[in-house]
């Protein structure tokens, strides 16, 4: 194994235990009701909005995620397809589904059911069907935050009327349901927080345009998502995000990559396929290729280009968040963009597109984003297809053999280059 | 009747002749396509343009080209509504409308964007949350900007006048629609399905008010027939809303015992449950109509009420005995619909059979002895 050190630090355990004392609390709320809980979506979620009750979120996309990785999805999935999903559905939704059928949960704590279902719908159709389920299942009230979707370079005048209208019915609808006043000012403090973690993560990706990048943008980002989404808008998460960049900022200071030697730069899109996680980031690693960014780490909020919550207007922020800044509501010409944005500035060699077939979101149309960025950019690209949760769609060898040969083009092409920059 | 056998066979040809022969007897008008499920046609006829609704190319297009664009898993509309395009079929439009009704469809609009740059083509955000009381002044605001757009196209202004006009016309369309679907529902032997549908369906393509004559043909005659009732069970057929079934597959289910006295196939043509206000803001009262007026669909989310509430009274107010869900492969809606449907009307105690199909499968031999066996398990029950 040439990968010199897992990226850690002291960051990999802080957020394990944030993470945790986060279950801790949903276990609370489930033996006592208190605090009151909003199942949301991780995209452009109003995180912030929950701060005014004291309430928690819980991302049911989560809990999934964390079941794949421990190889414990398929159950759930074969449980969801035996009440009639398909096995063409998401794979998400049916190891969710499944999870609640069969009582399972990521830590064997208890999960709550939640005070509110808030379906903050941002480009994901699929939601508004699992979140309907969700609440003929638990039998919970629902709410639909409809987030119009970007058509446009930029989102109108009406959009963001449209959603702050639709947040101030939440807020009424979460008093009717907590018997909770809405705190406006811990509703701005949480926006205000949300300000900082975002600045100090913006900061951490941009760190990866250093050459070596002194983290992997896709693989290690993701231990850096759950405190993003859970606690951004908390002193805990500030705190978090202060340390994470202290660290990394000292280890790129010092000249330290993920590998002995950064030797390829990646730009990846799609999310990864959890259930083979390791044996997927094996792949890359045995090449010493490191992601330098990724567009699965804007599912929740697209910082890295300048956006940050405003606690003087903190409910048109919001509601910019929910519409313009995350990657899952906006187009995917705008996703080229962004795309090509990473590879250009982050200096890249080039492009990995994850094909997963549960999100259609993702993936449909990403053999015309190969065609864009082959033929119209000249950058070389990978596509390989699986799956984010359900493990009967990686095919180990397969997807090992492509991925070779991609770095075997891309050295080969190096090689050529310098031989003729030396003559 | 064999106008609209003879109609339904020019709607079928991806030259489109009906859209040529109207461009050609208006020239320099524009034609505007528009995919399912759910458009407000309205808006381009008030325009001058013709909408077209394009329900991707049937069996009659090789996919060559589209599958590299999409990848597995994606459903045949998706694929041949862009295969179209890159074989230069779609030369005829001037522009394509898509709306939210999926991901992939959502992805295909952008993708045609991209690809073909000469195209006006828009996405319109249709609301998912109609019990926010926003929601209607939003809908209004973006048929506004789609209204302007329309208007760049065209070259000339839409008074709220020709609004209420186009809405008069659509308006009588869809009650006559409305009133063919009453006559199947009661006599299902006067009109079969397989022929109702290409009558229907056949308003995709002409202009409105050349279709509503047809309509109006066809009804006396479709009254007037005295066809026999044979001993065929009563279905409603759900799930067929965006790719569209083959007409053999749909002969074929009448043929093996069943008479259908529903379905949601080209559903956007009979959209609204009553008629779209003609009175005071004609974008106000489109988009309003949309929220309150519209019928239950995979598409269309409402959570005040839930879908398969829809779907359990359609079935107890056609008397139906049995649900055929017939769903395109890779329609994630329709998957997810699926299980909600099965599960109430479980509840309700109604028998149901689940197919599926691709607009250009051409075997249908064991879909056949899936609903023969279906039949005669509830005949004989």
């Amino acid at each position: 194994m040439t990968e010199k050190k897992e990226y850690r630090g002291s960051i990999h355990q802080r957020q394990k235990d944030l993470m945790l004392a986060w279950y801790a609390q949903l276990d609370q709320a489930a033996n006592t009701g208190n605090p009151p809980t909003v199942t949301m979506m991780v995209s452009g979620n109003c995180v912030e909005l929950l701060e005014g009750f004291g309430a928690i979120p819980i991302y049911p996309e989560v809990n999934a995620l964390q079941l794949a990785i421990r190889h414990q999805s398929l159950d759930p999935i074969l449980a969801a397809e035996e009440l009639g999903y398909a096995a063409d559905n998401c794979a998400y939704v049916k190891a969710d589904i499944g999870c609640i059928l069969k009582g399972i949960t990521p830590t064997d704590g208890k999960l709550p059911t939640p005070t509110l279902i808030l379906c903050n719908f941002v480009g994901c159709n699929t939601y508004l069907k699992w979140f309907e389920h969700l609440a003929k299942l638990q039998n919970a009230p629902l709410y639909v935050i409809d987030v119009p979707f970007m058509r446009a370079d930029h989102p109108t005048r009406f959009d963001v009327e449209y959603v702050v209208k639709q947040l101030q019915e939440t807020v009424k609808k979460l008093e009717q349901l907590t018997g909770r006043k809405f705190d406006h000012d811990r509703f701005r403090q949480a926006v205000d927080c949300s300000r900082r973690s975002e600045e100090l993560w913006s900061q951490i990706k941009h760190l990866a345009r250093r050459t070596p990048s002194p983290f992997d943008a896709y693989f290690d980002a993701i231990t850096l998502m759950g405190p993003l989404y859970v606690y951004r808008a908390r002193p805990e998460g500030v705190e978090f995000f202060e340390a994470a960049l202290a660290e990394l900022q000292a280890k790129s200071d010092a000249g330290h990559g993920v590998y002995e030697k950064e030797h390829f730069r990646l730009v990846m899109e799609g999310p990864p396929p959890y259930p083979y996680f390791r044996t997927f980031r094996d792949m890359f690693a045995k090449w010493q290729a490191c992601a330098v960014a990724s567009t699965y780490s804007t599912v929740g909020g697209l910082w890295e280009f300048g956006f940050r919550h405003d606690p003087d207007h903190p409910f048109e922020s919001v509601a910019m968040h929910m519409i313009e800044q995350n990657v899952t509501n906006r187009s995917l010409l705008q996703r080229y963009e962004q795309l090509r944005r990473y590879v250009e500035e982050w200096n890249a060699d080039g492009l990995v597109i994850h094909f997963v077939k549960s999100c259609r979101l993702f993936s449909a149309g990403q053999g015309d984003m190969r065609d864009y960025f082959t033929k119209q950019l000249g950058v070389p690209t990978l596509y390989i297809e699986s799956d984010l949760e359900d493990p009967r769609y990686f095919g180990e060898a397969q997807t090992r053999t492509r991925i070779d040969a991609f770095f075997e083009s891309l050295e080969h092409a190096k090689a050529t280059a310098s031989v003729r920059v030396g003559a | 009747m064999p106008f609209i056998e003879r109609t339904f066979d020019k709607c079928a040809d991806l030259q489109f002749p009906l859209v040529r022969e109207w461009k050609q007897a208006h020239p320099g008008a524009k034609a505007v396509a528009y995919f399912p499920v759910y458009s407000p046609v309205e808006l381009i006829h008030a325009s001058g343009m013709l909408p077209v609704g394009l329900s991707g190319a049937g069996d009659r297009l090789d996919i060559q080209h589209a599958d590299a664009r999409f990848g597995s898993f994606i459903c045949s509309i998706v694929k041949t509504t862009l295969e179209l395009g890159l074989t230069g079929h779609l030369e005829p439009f001037d522009g394509f409308l898509f709306s939210s009704i999926c991901d992939s469809a959502r992805n295909l609009c952008f993708v045609m964007k991209r690809n073909f740059p000469g195209m006006y083509v828009d996405f319109l955000h249709l609301p998912h949350n109609p019990s926010s009381p926003a929601a209607a002044q939003f809908l209004a605001e973006e048929y506004r900007r789609v209204l302007a757009e329309l208007e760049r196209l065209s070259g000339s202004k839409v008074s709220d006048d020709a609004l209420r006009r186009s809405i008069t016309l659509y308006n009588r369309n869809r009650a006559l629609i409305r009133e063919l679907y009453q006559l199947r529902t009661r006599d299902p032997q006067q009109a079969p399905t397989w022929e109702l549908y290409r009558l229907i369906r056949a308003g995709n393509f002409m202009p409105v008010e050349e279709h509503t004559a047809m309509l109006e043909a066809a009804l006396p005659e479709f009254r007037a027939r005295g066809a026999k009732k044979r001993d065929s069970i009563r279905i409603v057929v759900e799930g067929s809303f965006c790719e569209q079934p083959p007409i053999a597959l749909i002969r074929l289910i009448e043929e093996a015992g069943c008479y259908i006295v529903d379905d949601d196939f080209a559903i956007g043509q009979s959209w609204f449950e009553s008629d779209v206000p003609t009175g005071g803001d004609p974008i106000l009262a489109l988009a309003a109509s949309y929220l309150d007026r519209a019928v239950y669909s995979s598409v269309r989310h409402d959570f005040r009420k839930p879908r398969w509430d829809g779907l359990v009274e359609k079935v107890r107010r056609t008397q139906a005995d049995a649900v055929l869900f017939l769903i395109a492969k890779f329609c994630e809606p329709a998957y997810f619909d699926y299980v909600p449907y099965k599960q109430e009307v479980e509840r309700a105690g109604v028998p149901h059979l689940q197919l599926e199909f691709e607009e250009k499968s051409f075997t249908f031999d064991h879909l056949r002895t899936e609903v023969e066996t279906f039949v005669e398990s509830l005949v004989f029950d």
